[in-house]
């Protein structure tokens, strides 16, 4: 059975080229790069881990050039990932602009801010179990709620430029890592906190020597989390009014003139930006908490 | 039970904290009338004034309640004005695009799990998606396919059905997974096929997995829906009730809008809470 694959895939392409020529060319493209794909991945070869999604993307890349150009879809509609890549090298000092704008002054000023005030918030109702057991549901309950809709509200309050962007992020961010920091700082274990007591240890040094440290892989969880909400909420906060500048701002003016490889280059930047993101404050988790079983191979 | 009372604190703080703050930021406009007037207001006449205003700063919670109370009961169902309306235009669309959403999720997860080509080749792309504020194509999804002729619920629902599907492709195949490996080949020594092994073992044993990310799923799909409300120009539904307040400045409008948002959202949730406890009592899966 698993020998008959490649005829069966031939045969397909066969059937589609004589119906129609241009199908049987993406599906032919297509079929054969997830041949290759599975055949690479019947191997270990640890190279093999990143070679298979890269060529998976790289063939959904080509397929997507490949149907542009055979079926001749209009740029408005989608525009071939070449015809993105020329207007993102074209429009560097934009691009950039707007990078700053949204990802530097809104996002990551929000961010520290927001994630600031967060563990702070939690090691100041740490001592009160009476505060936590009321704080903590509401915080679950926010976290799920739709808080970009805060947007239109900070815009009136703090203006068009970064700083009503920001103040977005902060609402976003802050109840995800305040839930995640109050649920650390409570993972030491009794043993440990009662070593600690036996060295006389004071609330600050427990707090600063054990249960902080132990604190981090929740409160870099949190922190992962919130990378994705600051970008999401800077972008967001912009549809709702903003300078001439930002992703947010580009992304909704290039909208009205039809110009969607702008659009897919600032997608494209914000994906970038993003995993960047995460990257490093994955990277800090890993240099801080170094010492966690799950950092550990 | 015994963290109602603090709840209750908690609440009843923030409400204590948001008057304070309506008194304040509304004082502004206040003095600004009065000194027009050529009059003097005292502290005792400016705290009424601040609370009742047609277009205040910061709505007090009063003015929300009743504005949301105003949304809800106050109009016909059908009319442009009421929340109900513009509330179900914004449910049925985040419903549809879930489920849309969810069945893909769950497909694609179970293809995961059984082909080791579409693993590597699809896993990396659907943790990686997760980094990546995905939520900035919605504009240009609703745009590109009004101009193909595709409108009403259908765009907003693949909007939702997008934000849905990531996070239960990635649930979804850690859950399919969960079976550890005595238990697998139990299912082996009992000759089972794929099939069998799936729907009797991985299917059930995913169900924790499954109903936290329908969690996280169903809260993005309605912040999906809302933003697709966005572009087309406050046409109907929640996020275009945003849009159209944050035009005229209409601050009340802004937030009954938002807080019928969350009331939605929160109910959404809880109905899968609900959902969760019952099919994983019955499943004999309960945590307590």
């Amino acid at each position: 059975m698993r020998n008959l694959w490649p005829f069966l895939v031939l045969a397909v392409v066969a059937l589609a080229l004589v119906l129609d020529w241009r199908l049987g060319l993406v599906l032919a493209l297509w079929l054969g790069a997830w041949l290759f794909n599975a055949g690479l991945a019947e191997g270990r070869a640890p190279w093999r881990r990143y070679a298979v999604p890269a060529i998976f993307g790289i063939a959904v890349l080509a397929l997507w050039e490949m149907a542009v150009a055979l079926y001749a879809i209009s740029p408005v509609i989608l525009p071939a990932p070449s015809a993105i890549w020329a207007r993102m090298t074209a429009s560097v000092p934009t691009l950039w602009a707007d990078f700053v704008q949204t990802f530097v002054k809104g996002a990551l000023s929000g961010y520290v801010i927001g994630c600031g005030a967060a563990v702070l918030t939690a090691i100041a109702i740490d001592r009160s179990p009476f505060l936590q057991r009321g704080l903590l549901p509401v915080g679950n309950f926010v976290a799920a709620l739709p808080i970009v809709g805060i947007a239109p509200i900070m815009v009136m309050w703090f203006g068009f430029d970064w700083q009503s962007k920001a103040a977005v992020v902060v609402v976003m961010v802050f109840f995800p890592v305040l839930v995640n920091t109050v649920a650390g700082l409570a993972a030491t274990d009794r043993m440990q906190r009662d070593l600690m007591a036996t060295y006389s240890a004071s609330y600050w040094q427990s707090l600063w020597k054990l249960r902080l440290p132990a604190a981090m892989p929740f409160i870099f969880n949190g922190l992962k989390i919130a990378t994705t909400l600051a970008l999401i909420g800077a972008i967001v906060a912009e549809f709702f009014g903003s300078p001439i500048v930002g992703m947010g701002f580009r992304i909704t003016a290039e909208i009205g003139r039809l110009g969607l490889d702008m659009i897919w280059a600032e997608i494209a930047v914000a994906a970038l930006a993003g995993s960047a993101f995460y990257g490093v404050v994955a990277m800090i988790e890993k240099w801080v908490t170094f010492w966690h079983p799950s950092q550990r191979n | 039970m015994r963290s109602i009372l603090p709840i209750l604190t908690v609440v009843l703080a923030i409400v204590c904290v948001w008057y304070l703050a309506a008194v304040r930021m509304n004082a502004t406009w206040v003095h600004d009338q009065a000194a027009r007037a050529g009059q003097e207001v005292t502290l005792s006449q400016v705290i009424p004034l601040t609370l009742n205003q047609e277009r205040p700063v910061l709505p007090a919670p009063h003015q929300v309640v009743k504005g949301l109370w105003d949304g809800v009961t106050g109009q016909a169902v059908t009319s442009k004005r009421s929340l109900v309306y513009h509330g179900w235009v914004t449910l049925s669309a985040t419903l549809l695009g879930f489920v849309i959403g969810t069945a893909a999720g769950i497909l694609l997860a179970v293809g995961i799990v059984h082909n080791r080509a579409m693993d590597q080749s699809v896993m990396p792309w659907a943790i990686a998606s997760q980094t990546v504020p995905i939520l900035a194509i919605a504009p240009m999804i609703i745009v590109v396919l009004n101009s193909m002729g595709v409108t009403g619920i259908l765009p907003k629902a693949i909007i939702s059905a997008y934000l849905s599907f990531f996070p239960v492709v990635v649930g979804m195949v850690k859950g399919l997974r969960a079976p550890d490996a005595m238990q697998l080949d139990q299912m082996r020594t009992w000759s089972a096929s794929d099939a069998q092994t799936l729907w009797k073992l991985r299917l059930p044993a995913s169900m924790p997995y499954l109903f936290a990310s329908l969690k996280v799923g169903i809260a993005a799909s309605l912040v999906g829906t809302i933003v697709g409300e966005l572009p087309t120009g406050a046409v109907a539904g929640l996020g275009s009730r945003l849009l159209s307040g944050s035009y005229y400045g209409q601050t009340v409008q802004i937030w009954a809008a938002l807080f019928a948002a969350a009331i939605v959202a929160a109910s959404l949730v809880a109905i899968i809470g609900w959902i969760e406890r019952g099919t994983l009592r019955r499943m004999g899966m309960a945590a307590r």
